[in-house]
């Protein structure tokens, strides 16, 4: 069933560090038919617990019943859907262009404008590396696509709550396991405002 | 210092540490380990003749008796085999534990011989599974499957373990650790708010309805439901699984919803100001069309799964926790009610459904499904656990044997699979030795799994076997001829001689044609000994009425025709 508008939400999730775990995860979203947007999965505070982010596009309800299937995984440990609060999200990525001796300059010049950084040259390319937002390496990525994109890869958002608490020893106080949608309170929207949480001086439209 | 074992004696020594008494099996090359430490070990092991029937033997003695199930089968086939019998008891709740030998652990990912990724393919259809290699880790392995099995909600859990795991050596010091993991919360338990939110609106609802699901079963939490029920007045309805949770002869119960939930409780259901949902998870079978399922009922929702929670009803308040914890919280704040206008606004929705009723025309002569199954009811005094499979006599069960006690009626209600009666009645027999348990199966649904009857020869098991023989797959059937012209493809049925078929098992079976045959064919099955197969041969073209069609109003059913072509009289209700 439906209920309002859908949107992006960002679920950090910790699980039990072992084989298969990512498996039962993935098939969890194939299963109830949640479309995966990114999931980026790695270590975390907790060397017995892995940590994954997971933006799907959901509706409210359909947020809260992923929240609590998630949790019936007997390895999920915690389940936050961080989209609700303030929080800060990142993706990195990398972009191999093509740099001529003619376009070299321009391309360095974007670099700095966009606080990225050069992790490989060769005669006719380079590897930038950035960070930010999805909206700023969409932009990032639009200005570099004219001199030549020859590969490009982005890790997929990962998220963290603003603040002191964490997820994993503080979780939210709500009830997760009894979602009542008719408290919705419209902030489930996705967070990710242009230029939030980046250098406000600089914009990234193309 | 702790004795020497094998992976395969640990498999044993655990499952009879954790009050295992009974397995339900198949040998195989890759189980053959574990199979050859079963002889040193007090396990009752019943030989199935397909592994499908070792898990809803499981199946059925876990619902017999609310205690785990135990299947055990090889690599590949064998696991595989297994799959429908583990998605049945996933669809239901029904606590399993299936353990599968797998390829040994250098062999696993060679496509090796009977090599099949088990836990890959059961991911989907149990609460949870394993992969265990390492000969330290089954006994903790066993011990946590169990409790995860069993508790929250109850489900299947399979552990494959590798046969150099069974082969392998080592110190057995059974002293199981606490289960520990951290993610899993069978014990949830609502805010005081949440309790206050659900009591104000049972105590202002002047038209409420009670929707008592399996989880009244599974919480064995009857008393508390039929007590909530009586001090505030609340009539009751049941789901299919449901049944027995509430006794049908409770004046407040109004028997079952849904599909083929007889007219007046869907038009309770559909004029209620409220429903209060206990342990059931508003199954397509029973809403009809959710867009205009009870709409102008607030919902309370109570569920050990908070993922059921606005699944496919939204609900007003979602109550999370198991069904007896939640009810010992909120019977004290709910008010002793007085609803006696909404009863009777309730009789009046009856009409004039009881001179529709099979029970209630003369006899015509012919036999039908309705006569044979209340026949059975009435002789057995409502006091049989029967089993039944899927399809036109699963609803007909429903509609005319009267149960009052829980886990009496044991059926595939989620999955609806044909072929579930006969094993599962093994397993209910087993878990409930001095019970009479009867078989209520199709034709179609019988031959599915027909081979256990040598398993019942060879475990000496008595049951009753009613076989309602149409000559049709008779659910599909009734579809085609109300919703594809009549055009009965694939439907017609050619069956054996049951009856035959049975002696040659060593068993009794005998014929009924007409329903002067009923009574005393079933008074013979019931003073045999042995397990006796009666083919009941009814009427061809009978259909279930009630009926809501798929997807239509809960509230536009198709009623019984009247008047209706067939009789019996009054006296033996």
């Amino acid at each position: 069933m439906t209920a309002g508008p859908l949107r992006r939400h960002t679920f950090v999730v910790y699980v039990e560090d072992k084989p298969g775990v990512l498996n039962r995860v993935a098939s969890l979203f194939r299963r109830r038919a949640f479309n995966i947007e990114s999931l980026t999965v790695g270590h975390s505070e907790t060397p017995e617990a892995s940590r994954m982010t997971i933006v799907v596009r959901t509706d409210a309800i359909g947020a809260r019943r992923l929240e609590a299937n998630l949790y019936k995984l007997v390895n999920v440990v915690r389940v936050q859907d961080i989209t609700v609060g303030p929080a800060v999200f990142r993706e990195l990525a990398m972009v191999k262009v093509t740099a001529t001796a003619e376009t070299r300059t321009h391309v360095m010049q974007l670099v700095d404008v966009f606080r990225a950084r050069v992790v490989d040259v060769a005669p006719d390319a380079v590897v930038i590396e950035t960070t930010g937002t999805e909206d700023k390496i969409d932009g990032f990525v639009e200005v570099l696509r004219p001199y030549g994109i020859l590969e490009l890869v982005r890790t997929g958002r990962v998220g963290m709550m603003r603040g002191a608490r964490s997820v994993m020893i503080d979780p939210d106080p709500t009830e997760p396991f009894a979602p009542d949608p008719r408290e919705d309170d419209g902030r489930s929207d996705d967070a990710d405002e242009p230029g939030e949480g980046d250098d406000p001086n600089i914009s990234y439209s193309v | 210092m702790a004795a020497m074992r094998t992976g395969a004696q640990i498999i044993w020594e655990a499952l009879v540490r954790e009050g295992v008494t009974t397995v339900f099996g198949y040998p195989g090359g890759a189980i053959l380990p574990a199979y050859d430490a079963l002889l040193e070990y007090p396990v009752r092991h019943v030989l199935v003749r397909h592994e499908q029937g070792a898990t809803h033997m499981a199946d059925g003695f876990a619902r017999a008796s609310g205690q785990v199930g135990v299947a055990i089968a090889t690599s590949g086939p064998g696991a595989t085999n297994m799959v429908t019998g583990i998605a049945t008891a996933m669809l239901d709740s029904s606590p399993l534990l299936c353990i599968t030998g797998q390829v040994g652990s250098r062999l696993i990912g060679s496509d090796a011989f009977q090599e099949t990724d088990v836990t890959g393919v059961t991911l989907p259809i149990t609460k949870h599974n394993y992969l265990v290699s390492d000969v330290d880790e089954i006994a903790p392995t066993i011990h946590e499957a169990l409790y995860v099995a069993r508790s929250g909600r109850p489900g299947p859990v399979l552990i494959d373990v590798t046969k150099d795991a069974q082969q392998a050596t080592t110190e057995l010091d059974w002293n199981p650790r606490d289960v520990k993991l951290p993610g899993y919360r069978p014990d949830l338990r609502a805010s005081d708010a949440v309790y206050r939110r659900a009591a104000r609106l049972i105590n202002g609802a002047k038209r409420p309805v009670i929707l008592a699901g399996h989880g009244v079963l599974l919480a064995g939490a009857s008393a508390q439901v039929r007590e909530l029920a009586e001090r505030a007045d609340i009539p009751i309805a049941m789901t299919l699984l449901g049944i027995g949770g509430v006794p049908a002869r409770h004046p407040l119960n109004m028997g079952m919803m849904g599909m083929h939930g007889e007219a007046w409780v869907n038009a309770a259901i559909q004029e209620a100001d409220l429903l209060l949902a206990l342990g059931m998870r508003f199954d397509d079978r029973v809403t009809g069309n959710v867009r205009t399922y009870a709409p102008n009922a607030r919902k309370i929702h109570v569920d050990i799964d908070p993922a059921e929670f606005h699944k496919n009803v939204r609900v007003d308040v979602a109550l999370a926790g198991d069904l007896s914890a939640v009810l010992d919280d909120l019977g004290p704040l709910v008010e002793t009610g007085d609803r006696r206008a909404w009863r009777t606004a309730i009789a009046d929705m009856k009409g004039d459904v009881a001179v529709r009723d099979i029970q209630n025309l003369p006899d015509s002569g012919h036999l039908y499904a309705a006569h044979v199954i209340h026949d059975i009811w009435r002789m057995t005094g409502g006091r049989a656990i029967v089993v039944t499979d899927v399809g036109q006599h699963q609803m007909w069960e429903a509609q005319y044997y009267h149960h009052d006690e829980p886990r009496t009626l044991i059926t595939s209600g989620g999955l609806g699979t044909m072929g579930f009666a006969l094993p599962a009645a093994v397993g209910a027999k087993l878990a409930r030795p001095d019970a009479e348990v009867w078989v209520v199966a199709g034709d179609g649904g019988f031959q599915m799994t027909m081979a256990e009857l040598a398993t019942i020869a060879q475990e000496k098991i008595k049951i009753n076997v009613a076989v309602i023989n149409n000559g049709y797959l008779g659910m599909v059937r009734q579809w085609q001829e109300f919703f594809y012209e009549r055009r009965y493809a694939a439907t017609p049925l050619l069956s054996p001689d049951f009856a035959k078929l049975a002696e040659c098992f060593g068993l009794r079976g005998e014929t009924v044609r007409t329903r002067a045959e009923v009574e005393p064919a079933v008074e013979r099955a019931r003073g045999d000994e042995r397990t006796v197969v009666i083919d009941f041969q009814v009427e061809q073209e009978d259909t279930v009425y009630p009926m809501v069609p798929a997807g239509a109003d809960l509230h536009d059913m198709i009623r019984r025709p009247s008047p209706a072509p067939i009789v019996e009289t009054a006296r033996d209700a």
